[in-house]
């Protein structure tokens, strides 16, 4: 099968026309000579299936930032027949250079000039029939948001097509001309086909700016639309997840149940609430990333993502972060796994994942539900939301601390040198996408390890089948017995560490756990903890589920996207030790002052 | 006419780079984003708390720290 790879700068546009190139059919999938997966999709085109793969946007290809190193890698062990060259045809005057570089490697290029409705609105004309001549390249204006100028790029690529793909020198960055002989090629080429307007016109992009970068009025404004934001997943995310919860839960009981019950009853409780309850558990997460990256589309294609990394790189910076690692750590508040999943806009590694490192101590909507429980039976109600204040306050100093701690194992690699595009209304359907490639990400690479994360609780809180569920008997009764000595410190009783132990899972069964350790639920279990606990065992107990690992999803994301077991290791010791010394410090310090 | 580091300049102010003393990495995404000797580049606006600053050169808007901006020297016009 032939293959066409899509190459570019960011902010190209490069996956709009992707998306309208390959729609719903792309997936993610590994290549040979790079470790990051890449989006690609088969499509019809011509009478012959093709694969179009949409390789990392790249500023240059002398470059040695990851995405630079993995084009490089790609072309050199997956020589494509077409090379798809998108260019911003706002910015041709300085994207000019990654063409000329990519001429000089001799592949069988195509190049589309994208953006060109806003080139025009900018005043900008292209001489696409000199500069194609200048260059000995086939060269089209395009609109791939709006499709203008799609038939003929191609059917441009199609007959492309027809010629015979060129091998590859060994070393591409030798081959690569200095600079600047580039740049008198550049200016041969711009002088004869391009023309710029001397001034350009004060634009609404300008007038934007003018209000939400205001230097008095742009971090309020930040914060009003964060606020907006986590409001929205909130009110629209809760619904559905209980929706999607009710539906399974139906399931459960209208088919699953009956279709078991001449099972063994071991089976039927590992079948049902292990394998059964953890695919609900992926099932669950489905709304809230799919709401998220519709809200994340949103931010990051209008143009506002950069915009916050401007009003907020002076406080992250600090922190060995960026601005754009403080909208992820933002949205975490309303759930860590898409928020982590989000972290992929920023291209340099290990920005990436101290950024992942730090999300998961954001005080996501599922711990809330734990904490509004316990709050409501142990405090008055004039202290209780000082108490759930006071939580997000840990939580944030949490984030800072990590931090603050680990920044200098995590050297940003990329300089912060960002482009800050103009605004732009992203259509219904680039969003849609998103969602939807995110949503069959998580999916596919999640489900296994949550699956089995809910099946191995169950066992340990289910067997020996002797003991009753739950209970100081079973196995995560004797690992809570084990652990006494290190959780009797902190305050928490043996039956909470059991609770932990199925938190580890999910925070929303924490509760439901809890009901089923104590053998009681609602009220009564409300009454039962105020009798059992003080408030600053209470306290201990929701600092440590605040800070110990959020859930199994997460762990999984942490493993999908970081690509490391031990990565995902490191951030669930981390998050436990300091969890216990949270605790510790708050319980000790709680006695010493009498309480 | 003194030249002078582009992280100087006031909001408003256009200057031409004239250098650009940066290590090859930083150096290339530079030159990637448009920062050429006999460029000129205007200052648009800066962060508060000594935050980035965003500078335009030609149809293109950049976000840059104020370290990076130090490596860049311009004249003023």
């Amino acid at each position: 099968m032939k293959r066409i790879a899509l190459l570019g700068m960011p902010n190209t546009g490069k996956s709009t026309l992707f998306n309208r190139m390959t729609g719903a059919s792309a997936r993610v999938g590994n290549w040979p000579g790079i470790t990051v997966e890449l989006l690609a999709g088969k499509i019809l085109l011509g009478g012959d299936m093709v694969e179009i793969v949409d390789l990392p946007g790249i500023y240059d290809l002398h470059g040695f930032s990851d995405d630079e190193q993995v084009v490089r890698h790609f072309l050199h062990d997956n020589v494509p027949d077409i090379a798809l060259v998108v260019l911003n045809a706002t910015q041709i005057e300085r994207q000019l250079s990654l063409l000329l570089q990519l001429k000089q490697l001799n592949l069988n290029m195509v190049v589309l000039l994208n953006m060109a409705d806003e080139a025009r609105k900018y005043g900008i004309t292209i001489d696409t029939a000199r500069m194609s001549e200048a260059l000995g390249i086939p060269i089209f204006l395009l609109s791939a948001k709006y499709g203008t100028g799609y038939g003929e790029a191609m059917q441009a690529v199609t007959r492309a097509l027809r010629y015979t793909t060129p091998g590859l020198a060994e070393n591409l960055r030798d081959q690569l001309k200095p600079d600047g002989q580039i740049e008198a090629e550049m200016a041969h080429v711009l002088q004869h086909s391009v023309q710029v307007p001397a001034r350009l016109p004060d634009n609404l992009t300008n007038q934007l700016d003018h209000l939400m970068l205001h230097p008095w009025l742009g971090l309020p404004i930040f914060f009003g639309i964060m606020y907006l934001l986590f409001q929205a997943i909130f009110l629209f995310g809760q619904p559905l997840q209980t929706g999607v919860n009710d539906l399974f839960s139906w399931l459960r009981e209208a088919a699953i149940t009956p279709l078991l019950a001449s099972l063994p009853a071991v089976l039927q409780g590992l079948l049902l609430d292990g394998v059964y309850n953890g695919v609900a558990t992926v099932a669950a997460f489905v709304p809230l990333i799919v709401l998220f990256f519709l809200f994340m589309a949103i931010v990051e294609d209008t143009g506002y993502l950069s915009r916050a990394a401007f009003l907020m790189d002076a406080l992250m910076g600090r922190m060995g972060l960026d601005g754009r690692s403080f909208v992820m750590l933002l949205m975490g508040f309303g759930c860590n796994v898409p928020a982590l999943m989000g972290t992929r806009v920023m291209r340099s590694r290990p920005l990436r994942l101290l950024s992942m490192l730090v999300i998961p101590f954001s005080l996501c909507s599922a711990r809330l539900q734990v904490f509004v429980f316990i709050t409501a039976a142990l405090f008055s109600p004039k202290a209780a939301p000082l108490v759930l204040f006071s939580l997000y306050l840990f939580s944030f100093a949490s984030a800072i601390l990590t931090a603050l701690l680990f920044k200098r194992y995590f050297p940003n690699t990329e300089p912060f040198v960002l482009e800050l595009p103009p605004y732009r209304f992203p259509t219904l359907r680039q969003m849609v996408l998103r969602g939807w490639h995110e949503v069959s990400h998580f999916i596919h690479r999640a489900t296994k390890f949550i699956v089995t994360g809910v099946i191995l609780v169950w066992l340990l809180t289910h067997l020996p089948p002797s003991a009753a569920p739950a209970s100081a008997g079973t196995l995560a009764g004797m690992i809570g017995a084990w652990l006494h000595p290190l959780f009797a410190p902190i305050g928490i009783t043996s039956e909470l560490t059991i609770a932990l132990i199925f938190g580890f899972v999910a925070k929303e069964i924490v509760i439901g756990a809890l009901a089923v350790i104590y053998g009681l639920g609602g009220q009564a279990l409300s009454h039962t903890l105020a009798l059992q606990l003080d408030w600053v065992q209470a306290y201990s107990f929701m600092l440590f589920t605040l800070i110990y690992t959020p859930c199994l999803a997460t762990v999984a994301t942490l493993r999908s996207e970081s690509k490391r077991i031990s990565f995902m290791l490191f951030s669930i010791g981390w998050s436990l030790a300091l969890a216990w010394l949270a605790s510790f410090m708050f319980y000790q310090g709680a006695k010493v002052l009498g309480y | 006419m003194h030249s002078t580091s582009l992280s100087t300049l006031h909001t408003g102010e256009t200057a031409t780079i004239v250098a650009i003393h940066a290590d090859e990495a930083l150096h290339q995404r530079l030159l990637a984003m448009g920062f050429r000797t006999g460029k000129r580049v205007e200052l648009i606006r800066r962060a508060r708390f000594s935050g980035p600053l965003q500078v335009r050169i030609g149809t293109t808007d950049i976000l840059l720290r104020k370290i990076e901006a130090e490596k860049i020297t311009v004249h003023r016009a």
